[in-house]
């Protein structure tokens, strides 16, 4: 940077220095931080070989990875693209994704995490020493000995608890002023009153003081804050990070020649370029060039459609052979992809009150708390009338009834089993979609894009004579078309080499043709090498005017597609497959994969209906799936599940999210999900059965300050040792 | 007791000292990546510069 200022002539005046000098800068290209999401990595090797493989790339000036987050952050110059990073990992190995930095920014969350992390570090450290000083009391010191340690005690605590249960009252505050009782209502009350109480008896130099109790209290119930808060802050970012997943770009075609922008800026009227190979950006109608669709993504339908001038198209549809130029109708926020997206937030909404367990328990138990203690103050005082008596006994009964492990009872279990889901690739967008897996007794899948890769494969090569395949090897090799690929690369796993063809020209919409020994040959659509279209997916060779040989594919699986399938049935589960693909390819998969119940040639619509009709009959569905046609039904449904391959509408209206290409997690967090529910109800089992245990000993004014902090940490201990058991 | 005068400073200032350790490591963002953080001492590969 400084010998871009040296040459600057020196002045008088320091503005006339800065100007030259501030536009050299602006003409220097700009370091830019690119961020790539890396859903594969777990071990050292991986971040040195992820780190390496994008240090090598030109260009770049610092590349960093994060392996909590599964991101790698890169410094690099302006010339270099996170979509062109993304390639050099997968070509090393490494699945990568592009994010958009922007939607990942820091935010108020974060913030919100570290201050509330501080908060428990300062309770730690106050309960730490209350107890250590709270040991001399409890052993037995009298008198002088006693009251110091009491006063040290509460010159630690009192500010202690002043900064560290902030959250708590300021929240309870507000509930008061609305006139309403949250759960922090009588957390507060218990603090505060046990503080004062502590206060005054250490005043009058008594024998029992709570501020060992009002510490641990805080410290506890900002526990189970902070993991909750983690908890939220997980889902929000895994939204966030989806959001970002999607990099909409389009090519917009002006006077000026092609610019680059983000399709959201683009007005209906502009003209924009699909290469072979780009997602569609827009809703539109095609003005030029001819090409093949793969519609998959909106339809369901693994053939690739046919597209020339004046066929409309809709944003998400994949571009395959040739060139396109699309005037826009529709950008952005206006395009079909969106509306949907739009009616999936509202289908969404009813889903969300969905009530948790939790909060019900929860609103039971507040004002029960307030009218127990209430009521042991009051019995005691017409009792005994002393004043004094009464409200040591109201405070140890709100402190033993203080729901430290309630509070943790939740929060700690689904920390525990989300963190584990993560571990195996799976993002749960969304609190209480654990809690709705585990009650799942039927699973829809769809096919296209969720339980196959969408590439297809091609069958039975070796029966095909080898003179043709080598022609047909030529052809393939020429085309990016995805037949035309795995053509290619079935026929070089054959060990074939291409036959000598020449004058080779792809026909974009229709397929590749050539020259072979003075005979034209072409390999493409059935109608354009005059063959009958199959109900199956199909290529077609013709050499010279012989008959047209028929070339067929079948699906991928994806990954641990059929292990998945198998382990749902397994475990009882009623497995119900649902494609609008064609009635035969649908049969044949449903028959490889292992599952009994199919519906075919379904609409959205259908799918939807299916889903409700399910529902209805008291099915707890589970829906799986990728395409736009899905995602009405992944949000009828009752918890759904997509891959990161699938639509951003469609992972905005599921639950959780495959952050990997395997299908596995699938079975394994419904097995998590089952258990992490059986480990809630223990969990609220163990906090009951020691509330039952102390609150007589409270109200019978038998809890002494260490009772009180022997039922509160054990209670609060063994909830969480039990949630850790998930691991 | 006497003792009890120089012990509970001493204490309660070891305590305050991990307490200020805390909020600066939390301050340096030694926990933005943990894991990654266990991992990057097993690798294999030097970093011959530090990182600036």
């Amino acid at each position: 940077m400084t010998a871009t200022f040296e040459h600057v002539r020196p002045s008088a005046c320091p503005a006339c220095n800065a100007a030259p000098a501030a536009e050299h800068l602006a003409e220097l290209p700009r370091d830019a931080t690119l961020m790539l999401s890396l859903p594969g990595i777990h071990c050292a090797g991986c971040i040195s070989g992820v780190e390496k493989a994008l240090a090598a790339v030109p260009g770049v000036r610092e590349a960093r990875v994060n392996l909590t987050l599964r991101r790698a952050a890169v410094q690099a110059g302006p010339e270099v693209t996170a979509e062109a990073l993304a390639e050099v990992l997968e070509r090393a190995g490494y699945e990568a994704h592009e994010l958009d930095p922007g939607v990942l920014a820091t935010t108020e969350a974060d913030r919100q995490g570290r201050d509330l992390l501080m908060r428990l570090a300062v309770a730690f450290f106050a309960m730490m020493n209350v107890m250590l000083l709270s040991v001399a009391v409890w052993s037995g010191a009298e008198g002088v000995t006693r009251d110091m340690m009491h006063w040290i005690s509460a010159a630690i605590a009192i500010p202690a608890v002043i900064f560290a249960a902030r959250p708590f009252y300021v929240s309870a505050w507000g509930a008061l002023r609305a006139w309403r009782i949250n759960m922090d209502v009588p957390i507060t009350t218990a603090m505060l009153l046990a503080l004062g109480t502590s206060l005054y008896e250490t005043a009058l130099s008594g024998h029992h003081a709570y501020f060992d109790a009002a510490v641990m209290l805080c410290f506890f119930l900002l526990g189970g804050r902070y993991l909750d808060h983690r908890t939220r802050s997980a889902a929000r970012s895994a939204a966030r990070e989806l959001a970002a997943l999607e990099v909409p770009r389009a090519t917009l075609l002006t006077e000026a020649g092609e610019r680059v922008v983000v399709a959201a800026e683009l007005a209906p009227g502009d003209v924009v370029m699909v290469r072979p190979g780009g997602r569609i950006p827009v809703d539109g109608v095609v003005r030029g060039g001819q090409s093949e669709l793969d519609r998959s993504l909106m339809t369901g339908e693994s053939l690739p459609a046919f597209a020339g001038p004046g066929t409309e198209v809709s944003a998400g549809e994949v571009n395959l052979t040739g060139p396109l130029t699309v005037e826009v109708r529709a950008a952005g926020r206006d395009t079909a992809l969106h509306r949907i997206a739009d009616l999936v937030a509202v289908a969404e909404a009813g889903r969300a009150n969905y009530s948790v367990r939790a909060d019900t328990a929860a609103k039971m138990y507040g004002p029960g708390i307030h009218v127990l203690a209430a009521a042991a103050a009051v019995g005691w005082w017409m009792h005994t009338q002393d004043m004094r008596l009464a409200f040591n006994i109201a405070a140890a009964v709100l402190i033993i009834t203080c729901p430290c492990a309630l509070a943790l009872a939740v929060p700690a279990v689904t920390t525990a089993a989300s963190g584990r889901l993560f571990r195996r690739g799976l993002l749960i967008k969304n609190g209480t979609a654990l809690e709705r897996l585990a009650e799942v007794d039927t699973v829809v899948f769809d096919k296209t894009g969720t339980l196959t890769t969408g590439t297809p494969e091609p069958v039975a090569l070796e029966a095909q004579p080898e003179a043709e395949m080598r022609v047909a090897l030529a052809l393939a090799e020429a085309s990016s078309h995805p037949l035309a690929v795995a053509l290619a690369r079935g026929l070089r796993a054959r060990g074939l080499r291409p036959a000598r063809v020449e004058e080779i020209a792809e026909v974009p919409g229709f397929g590749i043709e050539g020259r072979w020994r003075d005979q034209p040959v072409r390999l493409g659509r059935a109608a354009w090498v005059g063959a009958e279209a199959p109900d199956v997916t199909a290529t077609f060779l013709r050499i010279g005017t012989g008959a047209p040989r028929a070339l067929t594919f079948t699906d991928t699986l994806r990954e641990g597609a059929a292990e998945t399938v198998a382990a749902l049935v397994a475990a009882g589960k009623r497995v119900i497959l649902i494609s609008g693909d064609s009635q035969g390819a649908v049969d044949r998969f449903a028959a490889r994969i292992g599952i009994a119940e199919v519906v075919a040639e379904a609409l959205p619509e259908d799918k939807v209906a299916r889903v409700a009709a399910l529902a209805a009959d008291g099915a707890k569905v589970l829906m799986v799936g990728d395409g736009l046609n899905d995602t009405a039904a992944l949000a009828a449904a009752h918890v759904s599940i997509s891959p990161a391959s699938a639509l951003d509408a469609a992972r905005t209206a599921s639950d959780m999210v495959l952050m990997g290409r395997s299908l596995a997690p699938i079975s394994e967090a419904c097995v998590t999900a089952t258990v992490a529910a059986k480990r809630i109800r223990e969990n609220f089992g163990i906090a009951a059965a020691y509330n039952i245990l102390a609150v007589p000993l409270a109200v019978a004014g038998l809890c002494s300050p260490l009772i009180a902090a022997l039922a509160m940490s054990t209670s609060s201990i063994t909830v969480s040792l039990n949630a850790l058991r998930l691991k | 007791m006497d003792i009890l005068g120089l012990l509970i400073p001493v204490s309660l200032g070891m305590g305050l000292a991990g307490l200020v350790a805390f909020w600066w490591m939390l301050r340096k963002g030694q926990f933005d990546d943990p894991d990654g953080d266990a991992h990057r001492i097993l690798r294999d590969d030097y970093d011959d510069k530090p990182k600036e």
